[in-house]
């Protein structure tokens, strides 16, 4: 036996695929990226209080060089502590998430089977840049978060985050007044990039806070319930 | 022997989780011991000719037949620093991972069966260098260059330093590079008690220190 053996059994999965190795369905998996400051880590924890009533939840962090962000979700006890898992990164947020997934594919699935069956386990980026999304491999669906005060051009410049993520959120729409952002601009230009995909403006400070956007979350569960597929 | 799929398994873009360790690069910085190009040269030396070596030995053994187990216990012994163990042991896993999908191989799943939370990865590269259809020659090359290979890139993020530069110091240090998987393909075929055993105290003990930092870029 070696050293450092444990005994949980951690069963090794390669894909993303739906099913647990016990056969039942593993949690959805919702990715939240977007840039630095805009309100990733704030969303994560009113969704926390939003669904964890009702929804069996966990989050992984990734933080550029510090624990901050789990430091923060375990300081506001947005969730029990065993249920947030922070993964490093190297210096390269959108590595962890996009190119090499295997540390938070490690981590999403550790939390599943030390934790029991999960509705939804949330995996949150570091900020990044405009450029920044998740693999497929890794997230069923993911948010982009940008905010009003990080320039109201944020939506016309595009990228694949804002022009490709299954839901853009515009957080922070309450300080919109104070640095002269144009919200319907904002609104107008995303749509453009974006088509029929939604776009969400959010402010956590007043109405309608993070309510919206876990509706959405809500849905997204609904339509994974409903369509993951197990093997026979 | 595919000399491609050599160079897959041992680019350093191959996805099993290296990125995020700078094999003890980030602790020297810390301390000043490596600061330009002429001083991570240094480390890297002493990195390719102690960690290297003693790494490059288990995963030709692997990759020549040894019992995997045998040598995942060899490699533990072999590594007195929990913090390099618990590291070892997760890049281990997430190599297994990658090389089910790409080389899938009943091997690979006894040994991911049997160590769950992951084997060390200088036995896994090697065993997956055997599912690769790599021989014990190609494991020790593909183990010794990556022990070089990641504290170079990390150096480039931690300093600044020129990648040019850096990946100077690897072209420079080629020769030795293959010169260790070269002793380390002639020692393979030992007993596992008499596989290369170097060290270096100092990455055992940095590691430990690095482990606790509250800020820091790398994993390990």
């Amino acid at each position: 036996m070696h050293l450092d053996h444990t005994d949980t059994i951690h069963p090794e999965r390669h894909s993303a695929s739906a099913a647990r190795p016990d056969g039942s369905r593993r949690a959805l998996r919702v990715g939240l990226g977007g840039p630095v400051g805009s309100g990733k880590t704030a969303t994560v924890a009113a969704l926390c209080r939003t669904l964890r009533d009702r929804l069996s939840l966990a989050v992984v962090t990734n933080d550029i060089y510090t624990r901050e962000d789990a430091a923060f979700l375990l300081r506001e006890a947005v969730l029990p502590p065993e249920r947030i898992t922070a993964v490093e990164t190297g210096a390269c947020p959108h590595t962890a998430i996009r190119d090499d997934i295997s540390a938070n594919l490690e981590a999403v699935e550790d939390l599943e089977e030390d934790i029991g069956p999960l509705d939804v386990v949330l995996v949150e980026s570091g900020g990044d840049n405009l450029t920044a999304t998740f693999s497929k491999g890794l997230v069923d669906v993911q948010i982009f978060v940008i905010d009003v005060a990080g320039g109201d051009d944020i939506p016309r410049k595009g990228g694949p985050g804002v022009t490709t993520a299954d839901l853009l959120v515009v957080n922070k729409t309450d300080l919109a007044p104070y640095v002269g952002s144009d919200l319907a601009g904002m609104a107008r230009d995303a749509q453009e990039q974006r088509g029929e995909l939604p776009v969400l403006f959010q402010s956590l400070r007043g109405e309608p806070g993070v309510g919206p956007v876990a509706d959405w979350v809500r849905e997204q569960l609904s339509a994974w319930t409903a369509t993951a597929v197990l093997p026979a | 022997m595919s000399v491609a799929t050599l160079l897959l398994l041992a680019d350093g873009r191959f996805p099993a989780g290296g990125h995020a360790h700078s094999g003890g690069v980030e602790a020297a910085v810390r301390a000043g011991r490596v600061q330009d190009a002429a001083s991570l040269e240094e480390f890297c030396r002493s990195r390719l000719h102690t960690a290297g070596l003693t790494s490059a030995a288990l995963a030709s053994a692997a990759a020549a037949g040894h019992d995997p187990l045998a040598l995942d216990e060899a490699a533990d012994a072999r590594t007195p620093s929990p913090a390099l163990r618990r590291t070892a042991r997760r890049l281990g896993r997430q190599l297994m991972r990658a090389a089910r999908a790409t080389w899938p191989d009943p091997e690979l799943d006894a040994l991911a069966a049997a160590r769950p939370k992951g084997a060390h990865q200088p036995v896994v590269l090697g065993l997956v260098a055997r599912s690769a259809g790599l021989g014990p020659l190609e494991a020790a090359h593909a183990a010794a260059y990556e022990s070089v290979g990641g504290a170079a890139t990390a150096a480039v993020r931690l300093l600044g330093l020129d990648p040019l530069d850096a990946t100077a110091v690897l072209a420079r240090l080629a020769a030795e590079t293959d010169e260790v998987a070269r002793q380390a393909e002639a020692a393979s075929s030992k007993a596992v008690e008499d596989l290369p055993a170097a060290s270096a105290p100092l990455l055992e003990i940095t590691a430990e220190q690095h482990a606790t930092w509250s800020v820091r870029l790398f994993a390990s």
